[in-house]
């Protein structure tokens, strides 16, 4: 194994061992040809000696005209480590559905030997391609070039963070709308609100195809798009009959394990009463060629996850229960302009969209953008009496209460 | 033109269509199932009867170039220039030649990326910076991932499981990919409050401190004459939103900072209703670099579910039919004061029934 660093970096070194790719491997070949690397592999071994991390928050740092995409690096030992002095990383909007071209790829990295360290992150946990520590003065060079190649920068900071989905139709059978159009459609029709941060805190959007969710909208996207479908079931009885031959036990692993035990199997025929079932894909599933999604796609909306910080962490809630999705997906974009309208007018800094419908009340946030409250949006009604209405009657010539009381 | 006017501007991501491989383009929309052949390959077979392999290798999400630069050539030299990455970093092959599977794998051995992580099988590890990038971590990322699906490869190249299984790793509660809906979440924390440092005011603004936490444990103080803030530090949950507005609030100690484990999340809609991860193990101290006590603890609780679950049974839901208190003995886990939520809505999580198992 290569020796890096002055000292060497036995710690990082016990990483190289065992069948998982290593990143520290990862590392020192790059490192072999890049200051930077030699420097990061140096300092990560010293935070493995000492159990703590070296790196500052980052500075504004960015591109002309642009409010994000750049994330300040800069550690805390600058005389030892002077060339990640600057460590800074660009985040580089991915194709929808991460596809790529051998040719993309090579472009990409050509772009970041010549301006960066050469290392990635394939990819970030937003999804966007994460090039990994250059200095201030690469910022521009690099995005210049990246935008000659096609590419362009994600967002970052109060912004519309890059969107992301499934592999969707591209691939799968189960994909109840186009989410790799889709995708690829609010990103280009967003790309102020993601360049330019003008929100209380972040804004993400998810689009998973169906509701086995692959991208985990329901909890890391403030708006979480999951296709489903409102008609049938498709069955292939042919097809149930071969799966229960080959071994699957339709009875105890499909029937008994749906959510609401819509279906019934008599050894010979699959029977759903798909009035009562909830969409779960739990049957497809089990039996991809047996059972498919209905015909009359679209999906639900659901608004507000978010990670813990700051007040909690959230799943999504449903906000719209079925929606057709073709483009322009007008509908769509003028509920999400509804949407940010309040929450720009009345979000406090730092304020999730899902943290501000938790502090106003669903009921009021629907009438603020104007959607009708339905019963879907609940898991169930109130359990508590504490109704605020919002006024009472009042007996003719009733002359003691003046205005309803304001709560 | 100038050349000021050819500086290009908000063009966005380049379109997905052009990187879809043919037989994708010819069948985008159109396909009518997929069958998993061996771990870690899948073929998607079209209404047209037209076929799609995909192999699916790990990656260790921190890439070099050169590193990429091989998936590219692996690329031409089997599908055409075609591939893709899935949001766990693994990186997919698409191929229309099913003869070239096999040596395609074995390339990938040789250069070590192992295939597997589809169908009932462990799939990459979702994680985060931790001390190669990040300002805020209470651990590592890469070293605590490396160290974990090493000892758990078994469960990726292989499909012996009852169900997916999905591990996550955040590296602080920020949770840079919320990792808080994994059937096992590894969680860095902190366990110190924020130490103020002097000069704090020079750079950061007093009021959005104060209102950064969400328990009102920050205070005005004045030191020295000089305006700051002070912590209460009984009222202090080691958040490190203070911090996220104030580098003169720093958290991290390495004797304080470690890494909690919580189980039983999911996304999915399958069955059970999407659900948080819940707390397995408070915490662990950071022991790098191959985290020996992360490693056994989540062995431990992987092989307990394997065992004790039924078919399509989800971390979760297998902890939910057993009980709480059965999975905590199985896996060996001390139940201890931390288990116990005590923020907003705590008193959802008491147990309000006589239904227990004696
Ligand atoms: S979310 Fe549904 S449609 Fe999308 S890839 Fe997953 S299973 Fe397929
Ligand atoms: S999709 Fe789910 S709810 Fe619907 S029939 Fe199948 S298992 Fe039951
Ligand atoms: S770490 Fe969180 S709880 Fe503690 S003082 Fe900072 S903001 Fe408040």
């Amino acid at each position: 194994m290569a020796q890096s660093g002055n000292n060497g970096t036995p710690l990082l070194d016990e990483l190289e061992k065992g069948p998982w790719p290593s990143f520290v491997t990862q590392i020192k070949e790059q490192a072999a040809k890049n200051a930077m690397c030699k420097d990061l592999l140096a300092l990560l071994e010293r935070s493995y000696r000492e159990k703590v991390g070296h790196w500052k928050h980052g500075g504004i740092v960015g591109v002309l005209g642009y409010g994000g995409g750049v994330i300040g690096r800069y550690n805390d030992l600058p005389e030892e480590y002077p060339h990640i002095a600057h460590f800074h990383t660009m985040r580089v909007n991915m194709p929808s559905g991460w596809f790529y071209t051998s040719a993309s790829l090579r472009t990409i990295c050509d772009i970041w030997e010549r301006h960066g360290s050469g290392l990635t992150n394939m990819h970030g946990s937003t999804g966007d391609i994460i090039l990994l520590g250059t200095t201030t003065d690469q910022l521009e060079p690099a995005f210049r070039e990246l935008t000659e190649a096609g590419f362009d920068l994600g967002g970052s900071g109060s912004a519309v963070r890059t969107p992301s989905c499934c592999v969707g139709p591209a691939r799968c059978e189960w994909a109840c709308y186009d989410t790799l159009h889709l995708t690829n459609d609010l990103t280009h029709t967003f790309q102020d609100e993601l360049h330019r941060p003008a929100f209380p805190y972040k804004f993400k959007f998810k689009c998973s195809g169906c509701p086995n969710d692959c991208v985990a909208a329901i909890a890391r996207a403030d708006m979480s798009i999951i296709g489903t479908w409102r008609d049938d079931i498709k069955i292939d009885q042919a097809e149930v009959r071969a799966a229960a031959q080959a071994g699957l036990d339709i009875h105890r692993d499909v029937c008994a394990r749906c959510p609401t035990q819509c279906m019934e199997w008599d050894g010979n025929t699959l029977a759903i009463d798909d009035a009562n079932c909830v969409k779960c894909m739990h049957c497809i599933n089990a039996m991809p060629k047996a059972l498919a999604p209905g015909d009359d796609r679209g999906a639900t909306i659901l608004l507000g996850s978010k990670a813990p910080i700051v007040q909690g962490a959230q799943l999504s809630a449903v906000l719209v229960p079925f929606v057709k999705l073709e483009p322009p997906y007008r509908e769509l974009k003028d509920l999400v302009q509804r949407i940010w309208d309040f929450w720009c007018e009345n979000g406090k800094n730092r304020e999730r969209v899902g943290e501000l419908v938790q502090r106003v009340g669903l009921g009021n946030f629907l009438e603020a953008i104007g959607v009708e409250p339905l019963p879907e949006m609940l898991a169930y009604p109130r359990d508590n009496p504490y109704v605020f209405y919002e006024e009472y009657l009042e007996a003719e010539g009733d002359e003691g209460a003046a205005e309803p009381a304001a709560q | 033109m100038t050349t000021a006017a050819q500086r290009k501007t908000d063009i966005g991501p380049p379109s997905y269509e052009q990187f879809l491989p043919p037989v994708i383009k010819q069948n985008y929309g159109r396909w009518k199932y997929h069958e998993i052949l061996r771990p870690g390959v899948m073929v998607h077979v079209a209404r047209s009867g037209d076929k799609l392999y995909t192999v699916r290798a790990a990656s260790s999400r921190l890439m070099g170039i050169e590193r990429i630069r091989r998936f590219a050539d692996l690329a031409d030299k089997y599908c055409g220039g075609y591939l893709r990455f899935t949001s766990r970093h693994n990186v997919e092959f698409l191929l229309t030649d099913q003869s070239k599977i096999e040596p395609l794998i074995a390339d990938l051995a040789r250069l070590g990326h192992p295939v597997g992580g589809m169908g009932n099988a462990i799939s990459a590890i979702v994680h985060t910076q931790g001390w190669v990038h990040c300002h805020s971590a209470a651990t590592d990322a890469s070293g605590v991932v490396k160290a974990v699906m090493d000892d758990l490869h078994e469960y990726f190249v292989e499909r012996k499981l009852p169900a997916k299984l999905r591990v996550a790793l955040a590296c602080c509660l920020n949770m840079c990919g919320a990792v808080h809906c994994s059937d096992i979440a590894i969680l860095g924390v902190h366990r110190r409050p924020p130490r103020v440092q002097g000069g704090l005011k020079r750079i950061c603004e007093i009021p959005n401190v104060i209102a950064s936490c969400p328990t009102a444990a920050i205070r005005p103080a004045t030191v020295n004459g000089e305006p700051t803030v002070e912590i209460d530090e009984a009222n202090c949950m080691f958040c490190a939103n203070c911090f996220s507005v104030c580098p003169a609030l720093p958290l991290a100690d390495p004797l304080n900072d470690g890494i909690s484990i919580w189980v039983g999340g999911k996304v999915s809609n399958a069955r059970s209703e999407p659900t948080f991860s819940k707390l397995a193990i408070p915490f662990i101290p950071n022991n790098p670099p191959r985290w020996p006590e992360v490693v056994t603890s989540i062995r431990r609780i992987v092989e307990v579910w394997a065992k004790g679950a039924r078919p399509f049974e989800r971390m979760g839901e297998f902890i939910e039919r057993i009980g709480w208190p059965r999975f905590f003995q199985e896996a060996g886990i001390e139940f201890r004061k931390e288990h116990i939520d005590d923020y907003r809505y705590a008193g959802l999580s008491y147990k309000r029934s006589a239904q227990l198992r004696h």
